[in-house]
């Protein structure tokens, strides 16, 4: 049995990046906040110290930071006819555990989606006719539009101090930015990292095939910043040690360089850590959340009451407290009905390994983000009709490492293992790239989540299953995106190449990203979408989920600049409309 | 939805709280006194204008009142300086007291860490051994509920405790000495509306002979200079101002100048920079290399405020003392003891000559620096501004004995937060990595690098440093 506890106007689930924000926004306006968070406490000075942070073991091999399989995992299989297997070792992607979230260990490339990324169905249909979509195709726009989000965009980046260069100022295109990104009402808050070697001969060689090469926005910062919140971040040092790492230099935007040395000072504020939502509870009549219930470290169970609840989870967590909590009709893959689970989408990566004789490029100089791309070939930046799939992505040259247990790039046929295979790394550790694209993935009917009939988590809930796999317009795609990048990395000079496009079926076993979406998407409709373009809960009109979750299909861009504004663009309208009429904002 | 739109009063959950760990912000240390610790108000009391001279018009009023003041002094004889004292139950006497208890620091020794706020027990190491503050909430048993204003202000002004007994210049009396009565009674009603805390402190943990008390009677008469702060006409009312805050309240000097072998000021290095407690408090003259020569007005008063500015951030006992006290101040009296600070002659700097490169050491310090510090400070160690602090042409770096440095080099450090810096950033421990003469080496690398120069460090002083971090408590 829980225990009640007394009452707080405001109780988030998950303290990552989205719960950081949202708690600083809520306790700003004067409410008390309890964040509650299944993982550890986590601060820059005691965690990620960079005495020892540097650690590739520790962190990037045996993924410390993560949350473990035996402490909750999902199921997985291609589509529904096979029989889901539990995940017993992560792999596609990274899931989050502890204060900051996913934030800690993120790369932190920056991107804002195209401005037809937010009404990707009409814009698709329009220009090509809906016969050109594949039937099983379910996108839809977001209801929101790029012009509404702008200024949500700015805030977080602000926030991050994030280091680019713009290419379109309140529609004035500029010079080395992205030609094709929407406008921005003002330049960002720092200038561009400088580049290392290998992506400035990239930038040379797709600049002379008549592409417009720009740096990648990036939350490892070129020089020292002050946020608004008055928090100070300092220039990346390209250690390398970034993604699936802590920074220890205060250089990468997270909740704790960002956020939390703000709030954890407001009185008004708790966090309650090693504590696991299990359930979010309604009252009698299941539209108004009570609160929630969760577990803590030592088994005990509590139920917290408050008169908001922020679902800030992480998209999968997200649709599993769901599905747990019957909020919302699960998604029925069979009718096509059901708005819980609905749209489960993905991210769609290739490479080309390139081999050079004559180059050196120290691709140790490295940081999260650090890199050159061109978006000639994004969303639709291009005409699709001659290739017959829709979508696109980011191309580049980014740079996020060479760390030694992990790098060991050899030229095909090399032996797997011996004095030969050492020599090989040896002499191609410092002289081989691999840039890669970033491909979309839109959403299809047969690809969704639910709860697993078999398998239970360590409280005896069943197991979120995952049913997905790559679809024929993103395997056509990224066979597209790939032969671009090889053309451009061509140029460079390379002895051999290696072009990796993403083919067959979705494996849950190699590293792509960590860019799952969907599941309890935004819409217009609360038939097709469990949230409206508030990011409130239809059905339980004090309930505010935020994440990638909120996506309808995925955009050829890393989500969480996005999910922020998103995120944002919620807490103005809860500041605004909300607090002072509590109900639906949107009536179905 | 009225709860959430008003925010109520939070529902405390006490230490029952259960969970599996709690992280809580922190509540502001000098938060204003709180409903139920503000004084209720006396049985009859009396509002501005009501009281039984409302009938006289004012100027009479005035009169009178000093008639019978006049009176009272004849009666009461030097009790009559109750007279003149402030109103103990005025909000406004108490809120003064409560900003003068801050810019006292009291909290600093007479809250013991975790403990509640001024029930004492906080270890004071001095070189004669432990002190511990006593308790001073109105507790009447084991705090200073039955003390009188005189006796406390005796304690305050004089260092004589209720029963004539001696205190610990460990109690900065030397410097409170200088705060007026009315300012110490001011305090004194604050702390009278503190939760009262049954504790009861043995505050004399010396050995003998230093837990005599009576020997401070000696003390007293070579190094105590009692009197009330004396303003200088030739200065400025906020030179006096902030004169009076230096030398009084907030104690500058008792970290920051140099004592002889007694404990006692040397007053003829006032604010040269002094050893305590393994930390190293700097030289605070207008030095250019090793003191504030170079700061402004503003750069102090960011200092003071926020605890860094382009320069510097506090850590150590100075972020404790921003943390408690300077960053309560106001504006007005922060650029008060700027200017203050600023017009104290230079002193205790010297012309040492810088290390040569060649020195088979320093080319040792720098291979570590390149390796463990450039990244944060910089190769050329100009540092990040309000992240990592600057280290050429750094005073803090350049000071006569390097105490500071082997230790946060050793221990690591964490800078103060503050509202208006609330970065906090943190240097990692190096203990783990570095041998004694790695330490030294870099130590004396960065002491005489870019332009600093400063004696070199030895590596039995990091051993010495180690063993002393080892051993405190
Ligand atoms: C290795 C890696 C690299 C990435 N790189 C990039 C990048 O370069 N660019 C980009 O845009 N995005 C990147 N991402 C994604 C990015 O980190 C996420 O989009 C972002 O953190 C999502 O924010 P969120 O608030 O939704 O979730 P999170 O920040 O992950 O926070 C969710 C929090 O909820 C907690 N939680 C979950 N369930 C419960 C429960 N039941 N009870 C209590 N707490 C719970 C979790 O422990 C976690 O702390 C990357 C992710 C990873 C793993
Ligand atoms: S690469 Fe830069 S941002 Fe990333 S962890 Fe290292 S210093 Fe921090």
């Amino acid at each position: 049995m829980a225990t009640k506890l007394p009452a707080t106007d405001v109780v988030v689930i998950g303290l990552g990046w989205t719960g950081s924000i949202v708690a600083e926004s809520m306790t700003a306006a004067g409410l008390n906040v309890v964040a509650i968070e299944r993982g550890p406490w986590r601060d820059t000075a005691t965690d990620f110290p960079p005495s020892y942070s540097p650690d590739e073991l520790r962190y990037a091999v045996r993924l410390d930071l993560f949350v473990r399989t035996a402490q909750t995992t999902l199921t997985f299989r291609n589509n529904p006819r096979q029989t889901a297997l539990p995940v017993r070792e992560w792999g596609a992607f990274l899931l989050p555990n502890g204060v900051g979230g996913a934030g800690v260990h993120w790369n932190a490339e920056t991107w804002r989606f195209l401005p037809s990324d937010f009404v990707l169905k009409t814009q698709l249909t329009q220009r090509y006719g809906a016969k050109f979509l594949p039937p099983d195709m379910t996108i839809q726009d977001y209801g929101v539009t790029y012009d509404e989000l702008e200024p949500y965009y700015d805030k977080f980046e602000y926030l991050c101090g994030t280091s680019g260069t713009a290419g379109n100022l309140r529609g004035q295109k500029q010079p080395f930015g992205n030609p094709f990104e929407g406008p921005r009402s003002r330049p960002y808050p720092t200038p561009a990292q400088k580049q290392p070697y290998g992506p400035v001969l990239w930038a040379e060689a797709a600049k002379e095939m008549g592409y417009s090469p720009f740096p990648q926005p990036s939350g490892n910062l070129s020089q020292g910043y002050t946020n608004p919140l008055g928090v100070t971040l300092g220039p990346c040092t390209f250690c390398g040690f970034c993604e699936r790492f802590g920074c220890g230099n205060y250089s990468k935007a997270s909740p704790q360089i960002t956020i939390l040395p703000v709030l954890m000072r407001r009185a008004n504020f708790e966090a309650r850590t090693e504590c696991e939502v299990t359930k979010i509870n309604l009252d009698n009549t299941g539209k108004r959340a009570t609160g929630v219930t969760y577990t803590d470290s030592q088994g005990r169970e509590w139920e917290q009451p408050a008169e908001i609840v922020f679902l800030c989870a992480f998209q999968m967590f997200n649709v599993q407290l769901l599905l747990l909590s019957g909020i919302g009709q699960p998604y029925d893959v069979n009718t096509g009905e059901g708005v819980i689970g609905r749209n489960f989408s993905y991210q769609v990566t290739s490479s080309a390994q390139a081999f050079f004789d004559n180059k050196i490029f120290n691709t140790f100089i490295a940081s999260g983000s650090i890199g050159m791309c061109i978006d000639e070939f994004n969303g639709d930046n291009f005409d699709h009709a001659p290739y017959g799939f829709v979508g696109g992505g980011y191309i580049g040259m980014v740079q996020t490492n060479a760390r030694p247990i992990e790098t060991t790039p050899v030229p095909p046929g090399t032996p797997k293992w011996g004095a030969a295979w050492k020599k090989a790394v040896r002499d191609n550790y410092l002289s081989t790239i691999l840039p890669a694209t970033h491909g979309s993935c839109y959403s299809y009917r047969d690809c969704y989540l639910d709860l697993d009939p078999t398998y239970k988590d360590r409280f005896g809930r069943p197991l979120m299953r995952l049913t997905f796999d790559f679809h024929e317009n993103e395997l056509k795609m990224s066979q597209f995106l790939t032969d671009r990048l090889a053309e451009i990395v061509q140029k460079m000079g390379p002895r051999q190449i290696v072009k990796l496009p993403r083919t067959g079926h979705c494996s849950i076993v190699p590293y792509q990203t960590t860019h799952t979406c969907g599941g309890a998407i935004m819409g217009i409709d609360p038939k097709t979408s469990a949230l409206n373009r508030y990011l409130q809960s239809w059905d339980v009109h004090n309930l505010f989920v935020t994440g990638a979750t909120n996506f309808p299909q995925n955009a050829g861009y890393n989500p969480t600049d996005t999910v922020a504004a998103l995120t944002y663009w919620m807490l103005d309208a809860v500041h605004k409309q909300y607090l002072k009429n509590p109900g639906p904002l949107v009536h179905a | 939805m009225q709860s959430v739109t008003s925010p109520r009063l939070r529902e405390e959950v006490g230490s029952r709280a259960p969970r599996g760990f709690r992280v809580r912000g922190k509540r502001d240390p000098a938060a204003a006194p709180s409903a139920r610790t503000r004084p209720s108000p006396r049985p009859s009391p009396r509002k501005r204008g009501e009281g039984v001279l409302s009938r006289y018009p004012a100027v009479e009023r005035c009169a009178i009142r000093t008639l019978l003041l006049a009176g009272a002094l004849l009666l009461f004889g030097n009790v009559g300086a109750l007279a003149r004292d402030p109103d103990k139950q005025s909000f406004q006497v108490i809120e003064h007291g409560r900003y003068m208890a801050i810019a006292g620091d009291c909290t600093a020794c007479h809250t013991a860490k975790g403990g509640q706020p001024f029930a004492g027990g906080g270890a004071l190491e001095t070189p004669f051994g432990t002190l511990l503050a006593p308790n001073i909430t109105p507790d009447l048993p084991t705090g200073i509920g039955s003390w009188t204003d005189d006796q406390f202000v005796n304690a305050v002004q004089n260092g004589v405790g209720r029963r004539s007994d001696h205190l610990y210049p460990a109690m900065p009396y030397p410097y409170y000495t200088r705060m007026t009565r009315e300012d110490i009674i001011a305090i004194r009603a604050y702390l009278d509306t503190v939760e009262p805390v049954q504790n009861k402190v043995i505050a004399n943990q010396l050995p003998f002979p230093f837990n005599q008390r009576e020997a401070m009677v000696g003390w007293n008469l070579l190094y105590f200079k009692p009197g009330v702060f004396k303003s200088d006409p030739g200065k400025s009312a906020e030179w006096n101002r902030g004169a009076y805050l230096v030398e009084g309240a907030e104690h500058c000097g008792l970290c920051h100048t140099p004592k002889n072998a007694m404990g006692g000021d040397e007053n003829d290095r006032a604010m040269q920079g002094s050893v305590l407690q393994n930390w190293y408090a700097p030289n605070l003259t207008g030095d250019r290399r090793v003191g504030i020569g170079d700061w402004t007005t503003q750069d102090i008063v960011l200092y003071l405020k926020t605890g860094r500015n382009r320069y510097d951030i506090a850590s150590g006992p100075m972020a404790e003392a921003v943390t408690n006290s300077t960053s309560h101040l106001t504006d007005a009296d922060l650029r008060a003891m700027a200017i203050y600070l600023k017009d104290q002659s230079a002193g205790g700097g010297g012309m040492p000559q810088p290390v040569s490169m060649q020195d088979p050491t320093m080319q040792r310090g720098q291979a570590i620096y390149y390796d463990r510090c450039a990244a944060c400070h910089t190769v050329g160690g100009e540092g990040i501004v309000g992240l990592f602090p600057r280290l050429s042409g750094a005073p803090l770096v350049q000071q006569s004995q390097a105490t500071s440095l082997i230790r946060v080099v050793l221990e690591g450090s964490r800078a103060v937060a503050t509202n208006g810096a609330p970065t906090g950033p943190a240097m990692p421990s190096f203990a783990w990595q570095l041998s004694d003469p790695d330490v030294a080496a870099v130590v004396t690398y960065i002491r005489n690098s870019w332009g600093n120069a400063a004696p070199p460090v030895a590596a039995s002083d990091v051993a010495n440093m180690r063993k002393a971090l080892l051993e405190q408590p």
